[in-house]
């Protein structure tokens, strides 16, 4: 059994992602039993630990300083090291995001330890726990574990359910004192694309175009669709390929790999390279005017039609549905 | 500039994986560079040709990998590296890979290393930032455009579909994502000439690395499939009642809306 967990509170805009109350949950498993440490970095995250502990972090451990107002791999790995030479965890939990994916093999390669990255379950608790995670982009899992040394995962959002959130759960929280020096990157600016607030990886409903979509403003009614199930727009290779949308939309092998509760495809012909991308989804949806279409076999509910006419009826009904529920 | 780029043999994109005795069959797939690594490749030709310098293509594999780096020969790479672990090693993780890639660079005064963001077979992205952190240099991850002037860098980098506009200098390890730039295809000549190219071989003695160096921090306890899913439903009648039926079935039957 793990003497104690960190878990690394990734903030956006102000606020804690899903994904870190996701790794907690994670971390609780891991831990089974032992403390849960929660850890914030930033220029002023504090106010943010109540809300950890308020997830099933025991305590929480903070380190403010200018340097990470933006994150730098330099800047947040020296603060995350500090943090673990302090309370010497034997485990590590940290989202699979672009922010984990990023810092997690810099301080495993700092702590000379494996690191499982993008994992979707956890199977049993403590030291024989084993995690899974998708390959060839979900063609196949595979199931590991760590040899020896720290348990360093990182989870893929939207696949492990956070305890449900209880504010009267209380925790000591402390700051930890970093000096943060030497950034080697300078961040000029972010300029965001992504339409709406909602995170392609972490969104629950994913509205995807492709090649049948037929030019870029042919995905406005698929953002109509998407905004009122409060999802994020994808799209396959082809749709991307055609310069109807940006490449960062792209969901396949090549591309993101999602995992929402329901994943709209439209037009979309369902090459395996898609599929790869898509397949493990809760609930999938194909529409296409070509019955034969791929995608057909891996969707739970189909409609043959022109997605022209049927996305707008359903962006109706849907509306319809929300007024009366 | 002397600018290093990291690949790894893949399966096609095409193949369907198959397991036996919990393991993935390799018997008669095709295998490609890792599209990611393409772009890299690609990135690494072009910076050359701007630049001057050399581009010197590396991976870690068996003898078979030998055709990916040919490839990249013919797309323009001017040396290629092939570390031979097949007789060493039954393994590898992230760990020991970008072990065994560091010790091998530490000592080539490398200017620029590039690599693909993540690898479609394991899908981990750990091996770039290891890589730069064993040898003591900056990485920016996920880049769609690249900048070099002097030992200038601008980077645009994509995170999550924003872009971030970032500044750093040289010895630098990139990792390319989709969007960088389209990587040609080889020509005739190309591969003529990729035939006379460098090529080296290098094994683990050679790198003075020990095997117990390289021993793996993470164990695979088993490999499957993902549950096959059951053929689903394609709704029939007039168009309108369909869209009805299905919005009702995703609230009543799916309770994912």
């Amino acid at each position: 059994m793990a003497n104690k967990v960190l878990v690394l509170g990734e903030v956006r805009d102000g606020v804690l992602r899903n994904v870190s109350f996701e790794a907690i949950a994670a971390a609780k498993q891991i831990a089974d039993g032992a403390e849960v440490v929660g850890v914030l970095l930033g220029d002023s995250v504090t106010s943010l630990a109540s809300e950890l502990i308020a997830y099933g972090a025991d305590r929480v451990v903070t380190v403010e300083h200018p340097h990470l107002k933006s994150y730098t791999s330099d800047g947040f790995s020296q603060a995350f090291l500090a943090v673990y030479e302090e309370e010497k965890p034997e485990a590590i939990v940290f989202g699979h995001t672009s922010l984990g994916k990023d810092l997690s093999p810099k301080i495993a390669s700092k702590l000379q330890s494996g690191l499982i990255s993008d994992v979707t379950e956890i199977e049993g608790s403590g030291e024989g726990a084993l995690f899974i995670r998708p390959i060839y982009s979900g063609k196949a899992f595979e199931k590991v574990k760590i040899k020896d040394g720290i348990v360093f995962v990182t989870i893929r959002p939207n696949n492990i359910a956070p305890l449900e959130k209880d504010a009267s759960r209380t925790g000591e929280v402390a700051t930890l004192a970093v000096d943060i020096q030497n950034l080697r990157t300078i961040i000029k600016e972010v300029v965001r694309k992504a339409s709406t607030g909602v995170d392609l990886s972490e969104a629950k409903v994913v509205v995807a175009g492709g090649r049948g979509v037929k030019s870029a403003e042919g995905f406005e009614p698929l953002q109509q669709l998407a905004d009122v199930l409060g999802g994020a727009v994808g799209a396959s290779r082809g749709a991307c390929d055609a310069d109807y949308c940006d490449y960062s939309l792209q969901i396949g092998q090549t591309g993101k790999v999602v995992t929402p509760d329901l994943y709209i495809a439209c037009g979309i012909s369902g090459a395996i390279q898609h599929l790869a991308g898509m397949s493990n989804s809760k609930v999938i949806v194909a529409i296409n005017k070509d019955p034969e279409a791929n995608i057909f076999k891996v969707a739970d509910y189909g409609i043959v039609g022109d997605l022209f006419e049927v996305v707008p009826m359903l962006v109706e009904e849907f509306k319809a549905l929300k007024v009366n529920s | 500039m002397n600018i290093f780029v990291l690949v790894k043999r893949t399966f096609d994109t095409e193949e369907k994986i198959v397991i036996a005795n919990g393991k993935i069959q390799d018997d008669g797939a095709e295998y490609i560079i890792n599209p990611y690594d393409e772009y890299a490749i690609e990135e690494a030709i072009q910076l050359r040709d701007a630049n001057s310098g050399k581009v010197t293509v590396v991976t870690i594999g068996g003898e078979d990998a030998e055709k990916q780096l040919r490839t990249a020969l013919a797309m323009g790479a001017d040396e290629a590296v092939l570390i031979n672990t097949e007789d060493d090693l039954d393994e590898l993780d992230q760990y020991s890979t970008a072990v065994i890639l560091a010790e091998y660079l530490k000592d080539k005064e490398v200017d620029l290393i590039l690599a693909g963001n993540v690898a479609i077979d394991g899908g981990t992205g750990q091996v770039g930032p290891r890589v730069a952190d064993l040898l003591g240099i900056n990485y920016v991850t996920t880049i769609t455009d690249l900048e070099i002037d002097g030992t200038n860098v601008k980077i645009v980098r994509d995170i999550e579909g924003d872009s971030e506009v970032i500044e750093t200098s040289l010895p630098l390890l990139v990792t390319a994502q989709q969007g960088l730039n389209e990587p040609r295809y080889p020509s005739l000549p190309g591969i003529m000439k990729a035939k006379k190219k460098p090529l080296a071989e290098l094994e683990l003695d050679d790198l003075d690395i020990d095997e117990d160096d390289v021993e793996v921090k993470v164990e695979t306890v088993d490999v499957y499939l993902p549950p096959q899913k059951a053929a689903g439903r394609v709704l029939e009648g007039e168009l309108a009642d369909q869209v009805k039926e299905l919005v009702n079935l995703l609230h009543s039957e799916a309770k994912v809306v």
